[in-house]
Order: structure tokens, then sequence, then C-alpha cells
């Protein structure tokens, strides 16, 4: 016996936003980078602001976010993405320009060019995905992994003594003047998930109201090459990153305070 | 409009504002740096964009950034820096998107020094930034020329899709000539169909220069190779002095063809019949000047500011027809109009060459001559 739905009892409760392009993705089974797109584009579709988003992707394994965002992107090489945001930014003040990138393009090769673009309070969002490695090129060490963990580059664990300690990007980039809205959140849980979603709009909101440069670091997981099932990485990263990476707010200029969601 | 005392530097900005540049973004080098100055009191001015960014390479993707909107921008900075916008130039060349950097170039390699110096023709001309991309690149060889060269820049780089570089070394920059400014042209108000400048009323746009799939990367290749040589067929300028009659060719490019013209007449006057030619596109080369002059003279003379790089692309051209030979000043030294009549003196004796290396042999004379 087949079950026939009754179209008149059907509610839509979830559907597709605008602004994400309606195919697979390339990202692993239980990666939350989807996750993270997902925020960006129901705040995006919630605003109203497709048509004037212009994002700028960066390298790694966002590199083709362009390929699901359904509005306009360019490509940044390794590290320059605040820097190409900028130069968007410059000549067209009245779009919303954003950027993604992962830990190891803006915590590391690109860690020049998001702090000066920071330091300028240039009108720009910066999504920032921290899984603690290179996930695209298989794993290596970032500048976000954590003492003793294991990746492709650092066999034995993080060793402090010779490969140094992890960065805390949003810590740092709060002591700019130029920066007006800095946050940390998490992709771990429902509860995380919707507080991240709110930080997005409020970066969205700062930049609408040309209030600087604003920055949403997002914890996340990498079950590929963290190893682990998508359900141990969620507990681990709960267990192991949250710990070294407070969920905190760190920079909320007092104009930004004001903003109500 | 009057003619008007300029510095080299602050010339080719003007020029750039009255292009219609719409956005500057640059960072300190000397001996580049008026560029960078002029343009922080002039765009603002205007209401237009200028950064100065944290670094070259912060510069140029602001430029990458810029471009991909469709306005006219620009960079400015010297062969260090240079240098560190390679990367920026490649993805911009690979994106082909319109861009124009003026490289006003001194002493290498490494830190080198401030004076003028030619020693990046190579790195601009035949690559520099990874992959196969293929810059227009304009040499000037005095600040007239520099201002009308600044202008054609944006105007080649946006017929093209291409990266168009303003070659000059230190000595143009920082000198001051009377020059003519052309008109101010508007801010562009029309972008053209790749520009991504959000997606309203249409279908959203992607630049990049990611070609994952091999075959989708050759078909790119093969674009922009096709689209370069219409910049060859189409393109090529230089100057030729006194050749009408010439039985010697001197090439030089730049401030050294500048020179060089002067020892040209200075052995005119000794009766000399000898002629300048000076390549004002150094890519595209002027292949067929060249030729030209090869089949009409007896000898040749390249005359650099750097150790024979544009040597090689008239050797190639000339292969091995007539001799010729070699002379250079490098790490910064302009050479005297006198250094460049002795060697005229010597190809009107008949002293130019035709076996080993017109490089060797001008080495060998310095040694000599130490």
């Amino acid at each position: 016996m087949t079950t026939t739905l009754d179209p008149e009892l059907e509610q839509l409760v979830y559907e597709r936003p605008d602004s994400l392009v309606d195919c697979a993705t390339h990202y692993c089974p239980g990666c939350t980078h989807g996750v993270a797109h997902r925020l960006i584009a129901e705040v995006i579709d919630e605003m109203g602001i497709r048509e004037k988003t212009i994002g700028v992707a960066s390298v790694g394994c966002s590199v083709f976010a362009y390929n699901y965002f359904n509005f306009d992107f360019v490509q940044a090489p390794h590290g320059r993405a605040p820097a190409m945001a900028t130069g968007v930014k410059r000549v067209l003040p009245d779009r919303f320009v954003i950027t993604y990138q992962g830990d190891g393009d803006m915590a590391s090769i690109g860690m020049a060019e998001v702090v000066h673009a920071a330091a300028r309070g240039e009108n720009i969002c910066v999504f920032f995905i921290n899984n603690a490695n290179y996930g695209m090129t298989g794993g290596q060490m970032a500048p976000t992994t954590l003492p003793g963990q294991k990746t492709s580059s650092s066999p034995s664990g993080r060793d402090i003594e010779t490969q140094g300690y992890p960065i805390r990007a949003a810590e740092l980039l709060a002591t700019l003047d130029g920066a007006s809205y800095v946050v940390r959140r998490s992709l771990h849980d429902p509860k995380n998930i919707r507080l991240a979603k709110k930080a997005i709009r409020t970066a969205f909101e700062v930049q609408a109201r040309g209030l600087g440069f604003s920055m949403v670091e997002m914890l996340s997981i990498c079950p590929t090459n963290w190893g682990m099932t998508p359900l141990q990485s969620l507990q681990w990263l709960e267990e192991k990153m949250v710990p070294y990476y407070a969920l905190n707010d760190f920079k909320v200029h007092p104009a930004v305070a004001e903003i109500r969601i | 409009m009057a003619r008007e005392l300029w510095k080299g530097n602050e010339a080719i900005a003007e020029a750039a504002v009255r292009a219609g540049c719409q956005a500057y973004f640059g960072y300190p080098i000397t001996p580049q740096t008026e560029l960078l100055e002029y343009m922080s009191r002039r765009m603002p001015e205007l209401g237009r964009a200028f950064v100065q960014a944290e670094s070259e390479l912060g510069a140029v993707n602001m430029v990458y950034g810029a471009a991909c909107t469709g306005v006219r921008v620009m960079s400015s900075s010297s062969s260090p820096g240079v240098s560190l916008m390679m990367e920026g130039i490649s993805y911009i060349a690979g994106t082909e998107v319109p861009a124009v950097l003026v490289d006003v170039m001194r002493g290498g390699p490494g830190l080198g020094n401030i004076a003028p110096a030619q020693a990046d023709y190579n790195q601009i001309v035949h690559g520099g930034g990874h992959g196969d991309y293929y810059p227009i690149v304009l040499a000037p060889a005095s600040v007239q020329e520099a201002v009308d060269l600044t202008v054609l820049a944006f105007d080649l780089a946006e017929k093209y899709r291409s990266v168009t570089v303003v070659l000059l070394d230190g000595s143009l920059g920082q000198m001051m000539e009377p020059a003519e400014m052309p008109p101010m042209q508007p801010l562009k108000k029309e972008f053209p169909a790749w520009a991504t400048r959000g997606a309203e009323n249409r279908e959203r746009r992607m630049l990049s220069s990611i070609y994952l799939n091999p075959p989708d990367q050759e078909v790119t290749n093969l674009r922009l190779l096709r689209r370069w040589k219409e910049v060859e067929a189409n393109e090529v300028r230089f100057k030729t002095y006194y050749l009408e009659d010439a039985e010697y060719v001197v090439m030089g490019f730049g401030s050294a063809g500048r020179v060089a013209l002067s020892a040209v007449r200075a052995a005119r006057a000794e009766g000399i019949k000898v002629g300048l030619l000076r390549p004002i596109t150094v890519s595209p080369f002027p292949v067929q000047a060249v030729d030209a002059a090869v089949r009409q003279c007896k000898a040749g003379l390249v005359v650099e500011m750097n150790a024979g790089q544009m040597l090689e692309d008239v050797l190639r051209v000339n292969n091995n027809r007539i001799p010729f030979e070699f002379f250079a000043r490098m790490g910064g030294i302009v050479p005297f109009p006198d250094e460049i009549l002795a060697e005229i003196r010597r190809l009107a004796q008949g002293k130019a060459s035709l076996e080993g290396h017109p490089r060797d042999r001008w080495l060998e004379r310095v040694a000599a001559q130490a």
C-alpha cells in the first residue's frame, strides 16, 4: 500500500534559501561548512540583500564557496580575501562585501591582510571558519591546531616547543580600534548554531550601518581529517576546542550594542 | 592645455586621474613614492578611492578586487615591491580583468639601491608571475611620454582585459620636465558584462582564475594566447630616429634609449650614418621594426641599464644576420652619451663581430678597461 499525502495538509517548514544555489557541494559528510553557508544565506535572504552582496572566496576547502552562494562572487589568492574585499568595497560602498575564510587562509598566510583590514575599520564582514587544521590539503597543522593535536604535519601532536602556540584570532583582532564587532561562536549544536546565526546577522547590520569591520569566528569540525565520525567530531570540538577558544563577544562597539535583532 | 613642469611620478599620477582611474592602491617605495603621495591627496579630493595598503601584496589584491567591479584601477611600485605583486598580477591575468601597474625600476637584485635601472625587463616582459600570461608593457623615455602612455595603458588594459604595465626607471620617475596633461575623462558609467557589482536583476557572476578541470584551463590558456596574438598584431609601438639612411642601428628602451639618442646625434655630427630604434611597447616587442633595421644596417648596438635582457629579444630577431654589440651600465648607473658614442664609433670602424655573444665581448672590453 502506498501512502499519498494530502497537499492541503502539507506545510513548508524548511527550504533552501534563495542565496544558496541548488546543487551538491564538495564538502565531506558531516562538515560544518554547509551549516555556515546556510546561516549566511539565511541572513542575506532575511535582510533582502542578495542582489547587493558580493562575496570574496578564499583558498582552502571554502575555495568553491562561489559555486554555492547565489550572488556575485570573486575568488582571492590565498589569504588575500580581506584586501580584495577592500578593493571591491571602496569602489562600491553601498554593496555588502563579505569574505569567507578558513583558519590557514586567514590566520596564517593572510594574517597581515585581515589585521590591516580590521585596523582600517574596513566596512566588510569576515566569516572565519576555524576547524583547527588545513582541510583542503589533507589535514596539516594550522595556526589554530591545538597543543598536542595530531595532524599530518604534526604526527606526534603539535609540540609547542618547536611548533609554537595556536592563535586566537578573534581575541587578537578585538584589540584593534578599527574593529567594531568581533565574536566567536561554535557550530557544534543547535543552540550554538542559532547563536552563530544571530552573530552573522549582527555583522551584516554593522556593515549596513557603516560601523566598520566585523568578524565572526565559527568553531567547526573536520571529521575526515580529524579521523573521527561527525558525532565524535562535534564532541571533540565541544570538549577540546571550546575550552581553548572561548565562545564570547570580544569586541562590541557601543553603536553595535544598540542594534536590536 | 598648457605645458607645465611636472615630476615624472606625479605626472603619471595626474595622467591616471585624467584617464578616469577610480581607485588607487599602493605602498611606499623609493623611487616611486611621489606617485602614491600625489594620489593620497588627489583621489580623495575627487571622491575616488585611495588606500595605502599594508604591503604590496595587499595593494595588488585591492587592485584585483576593484578591477573585478569593472572600474579603472591602478597601483604603482618599484622593483622589490613589484616582486611582491607578482602573485596578484598572475591572478589578475588569469581572471582576465584589466589593471594598470606602474613599475619605477631601481637597482637590484635584492634590496639593491634606489638609483635608476632597467633590470626588471625580464620579470615584467617575460613573466615573473606563474603561468602563461602576457602583459602589455609600455616603456616611456620622457615625462610627456609617461603621461601619454599612462592614458594608453588604461585603454589597452580594458580593450584586451589585460594587465598593462608602464615600465620606467627611477630617473624618469624623479626628473622634472615640461609636459602637457591630457583632458579630464569622466568616470565610467557603464560596466562590462563580466563585472561583479551585485546580481541585481540578473544571474550571479563569478570571477576567478581557477579552472580545476585541465581541459577548461587549456581553453583559457588558448584564449589568453589568441588575445595576445591580437595585441601583437595591433598594438606594437616604437620610435625611430635618423634611421632612414642609417648603416648602423642602436636599440634601447626608456632612459637608455633616450641617452643613446644623444649619442646618435653626436655620431651623426661626426658623419656616422647611425639611427636609433626605441621600442615603446617592449611587450609586444617590435619584431618587424627590428627585422627591418637588421635588413637595412651593417651592424647594430643594444644599450641597456641591465645585463642584456632586451638584447636577447633583439638577437632572436637578428638570428645572426648582422653583427651586434652590447653596452650597459648596471646597478643604478645611467650610461653617459660619450660611452655610447664610443661604442657607435667602434661599429663604424667595422669592429662589430658575429663571433661569440655580444654580452661576452662587452664583458671583455669592461675587463680590459679595468
